[in-house]
C-alpha cells in the first residue's frame, strides 16, 4: 500500500494509517540491518540528493546510510562551498541537481516551509529533514518508533516534551506524530521558550519541569538552539540548567522509571546532565540506530510508480 | 455467455491437493532423508501455506520433532519496484545458518520465475547454501521469463498469460483447491 503523500513535507499531512505502514515497513528494515549483509538492492535504479542549506551530523549521515543500504545512488551537497554562496535560487540550484538525473531530493533549508515552495516548483519527491523552526518529520518518526519498541502501543502514553519549544521542528513535528498515534502530550521549560498559543494544539503546558517528569512516561528532552534566538530569553546556560535541565537527582526523586529521549546534538550539562543522557533509562542511541530504518522506509514507500503517485498528487 | 465472464475450472479438488502434498513431501524426505543438513523456506506471502504444510508433512515423515524451517520476504529485491504500486513487506524469519545447508525453496505457483530469481538473491544474502532446490505446487510451464525449473512440481499446466491459477488454502480462504480463471 502507497503512502498517501507524494512527499515527506511533513507529519501534519500524513494520515494515522501512513504512518503505522512507515513503522511496519522501518520494522523489516531493521531486521535487514541486523543481518550480515546489511543492504538490499531494492532502489538500484533510484538516484538521491542529499541538499543540505544547514548544518547536519546525524540526520546526513543517517539519510546517507539509509539510501546506500536501499541501494541507492547518492549525491550530497552542502550550502557552503557551493554555488549559493555566489547567489543561485533555490528552485535553480535544485533543478541544476535534478536536470543530472536525480529522483528523489533529501532537503534541510533554515527557512521553514522550504519544502512546500520546493514542491511546487519540481517534479521529484522531497523529503524535509528540517525546515526552519517548522518540522523534521524523519526525527518525530523515529522519536515515535523509539517509544513504540520500547512501551508497545502508544495510545494513551504520557510524552513530556522539555526544553525549546520555540525554536524546535522537533517539538512541532512530535507534537503532531503523537496526537496522531494518540498519545498525550505536554510541554514544558521556561515561560519565554514556549510558544503562547501552543495549547490550540491539544497539549498540555507545565511550566515546572519537575512536575511535568511526574506526570510523564516518556521525557523527550530538547536542546537550546542558541543559534536562533536572535534575543536573549533566560539569562545565563548555568540558570537554565540548575532550573530547566534534567538530572540524576531529579529522575531518582520520582516513584517510577521513566524513558529519557533526546534528538541531539546534546549540550551536556545544560538541558541533561550526562549522568541521565549515559544511564539506562536513556534510549538515545536507539534512537539514532532507528533513524536508519526509519528513513528506509520512508525513501522506500515514497519511492514507487511514478506516474500513479503523480495522478494522486 | 456474458462476456467478462470467469469461467473457472477446478485442476486439484480437495482429496487431490492432499495426495499431492504427501507425494511432494516424501520426495523431499527421499531425497534429503534425516533433514539434518537441509532447510525449508516458504517464500512470503502466499508461499507459506505450502511450506507450513510439508515443513508439517517432513517431520511426521521422518518422526522428528523440528527441523529447520523459515520463511522469505522477497519485497526488497524484486525488479519492479519503480514501476509497479510500493507493497508493504511481510516477516523473513531464518532462525538458523544456511551455511553449507542444502534448502529447499517453496512456492505455491511457478509462472515468470522472478519471484525465484529475487528469492534466490534474497537468499544469499543470508549465507552461502550448499545448493538450492525449488519445490512448486503448480509449475505453469511455457510462461518462464528466466532459465528457472522447479525440481518437484506437484501439478504441471500450460496456460496462457491472461489465465490465472489461484491456490486456495484451508487456513486463510476456507478450502484446499487449486483453480485455473480463464477470462471469457
Amino acid at each position: 500500500m502507497p503512502l498517501s503523500v507524494k512527499h515527506l513535507l511533513g507529519i501534519k499531512e500524513l494520515t494515522p494509517q501512513d504512518i503505522e505502514q512507515i513503522f511496519q515497513t522501518a520494522d523489516e528494515f531493521k531486521q535487514v540491518l541486523q543481518r550480515p549483509i546489511k543492504k538490499v538492492p531494492t532502489l538500484r535504479d533510484t538516484t538521491v540528493a542529499n541538499i543540505f542549506f544547514e548544518n547536519s551530523t546525524r540526520t546526513r549521515l543517517s539519510f546517507e546510510l539509509a539510501e546506500k543500504r536501499l541501494g541507492a545512488d547518492v549525491v550530497n551537497f552542502s550550502a557552503s562551498g557551493s554555488s549559493v554562496s555566489k547567489g543561485e535560487t533555490l528552485i535553480d540550484t535544485v533543478n541544476n541537481i535534478l536536470a543530472m538525473k536525480v529522483d528523489m531530493v533529501v532537503m534541510r533549508h533554515s527557512a521553514s516551509g522550504a519544502p512546500w515552495f520546493l514542491a511546487r516548483h519540481i517534479d521529484a519527491s522531497i523529503i524535509n529533514a528540517g525546515d526552519g523552526t517548522n518540522e523534521h518529520p524523519t526525527q518525530a518518526l523515529l522519536d515515535a518508533f523509539s517509544i513504540r519498541e520500547k512501551v508497545g502501543s502508544l495510545k494513551g502514553k504520557r510524552i513530556a516534551i522539555i526544553g525549546d519549544i520555540m525554536h524546535s521542528r522537533v517539538a512541532l513535528s512530535n507534537i503532531f506524530c503523537l496526537a496522531k498515534l494518540g498519545a498525550e502530550v505536554m510541554v514544558s521549560g521556561p515561560p519565554t521558550l514556549i510558544p503562547k498559543h501552543i495549547h490550540s494544539l491539544g497539549v498540555r503546558v507545565e511550566y515546572n519541569v519537575k512536575k511535568a517528569l511526574e506526570w510523564c512516561d516518556v521525557a523527550n528532552v530538547l536542546r537550546i538552539q542558541l543559534e536562533r534566538q536572535h534575543k536573549p530569553l533566560f539569562s545565563t546556560l548555568r540558570e537554565y540548567a540548575l532550573f530547566y535541565g534534567v538530572n540524576k537527582q531529579m529522575l531518582d526523586s520520582l516513584k517510577k522509571e521513566i524513558i529519557i529521549m533526546h534528538p541531539g546534538p546534546i549540550n551536556r550539562g545544560v538541558e541533561i546532565n550526562s549522568d541521565v543522557a549515559d544511564s539506562k533509562q536513556s534510549i538515545i542511541l536507539d534512537q539514532v540506530e532507528n533513524g536508519v530504518a526509519i528513513r528506509m522506509a520512508v525513501i522506500y514507500l515514497l519511492s514507487g510508480r511514478k506516474d500513479l503517485q503523480d495522478s494522486i498528487g | 455467455m456474458k462476456p467478462n465472464a470467469l469461467l473457472v475450472k477446478t485442476l486439484l479438488n480437495n482429496d487431490q491437493l492432499q495426495i499431492t502434498l504427501q507425494r511432494l513431501a516424501h520426495q523431499l524426505v527421499e531425497n534429503h532423508l534425516s533433514f539434518r543438513d537441509t532447510a525449508i523456506i516458504g517464500i512470503q506471502p502466499r508461499g507459506i501455506y505450502l511450506s507450513n504444510r510439508i515443513a508439517e508433512m517432513v517431520k511426521a515423515i521422518i518422526g522428528k520433532k523440528k527441523i529447520d524451517y523459515g520463511k522469505l520476504d522477497i519485497t526488497f529485491y524484486r525488479d519492479d519496484v519503480q514501476t509497479r504500486d510500493i507493497k508493504a513487506p511481510h516477516d523473513t524469519i531464518i532462525p538458523f545458518s544456511i551455511e553449507n545447508k542444502s534448502v529447499i525453496l517453496i512456492d505455491d505457483v511457478l509462472h515468470t520465475g522472478r519471484t525465484i530469481r529475487s528469492a534466490m538473491d534474497a537468499l544469499v544474502d543470508y549465507g552461502r547454501p550448499k545448493n538450492v532446490e525449488l519445490l512448486v505446487l503448480v509449475d505453469r510451464r511455457f510462461s518462464r521469463e528466466l532459465p528457472i525449473q522447479p525440481d518437484y512440481a506437484g501439478y504441471t499446466v500450460d496456460t496462457i498469460i491472461t489465465q490465472k491459477v489461484i491456490v486456495y488454502w484451508n487456513e486463510k480462504d476456507g478450502k484446499d483447491e487449486v483453480v485455473l480463471i480463464d477470462k471469457v
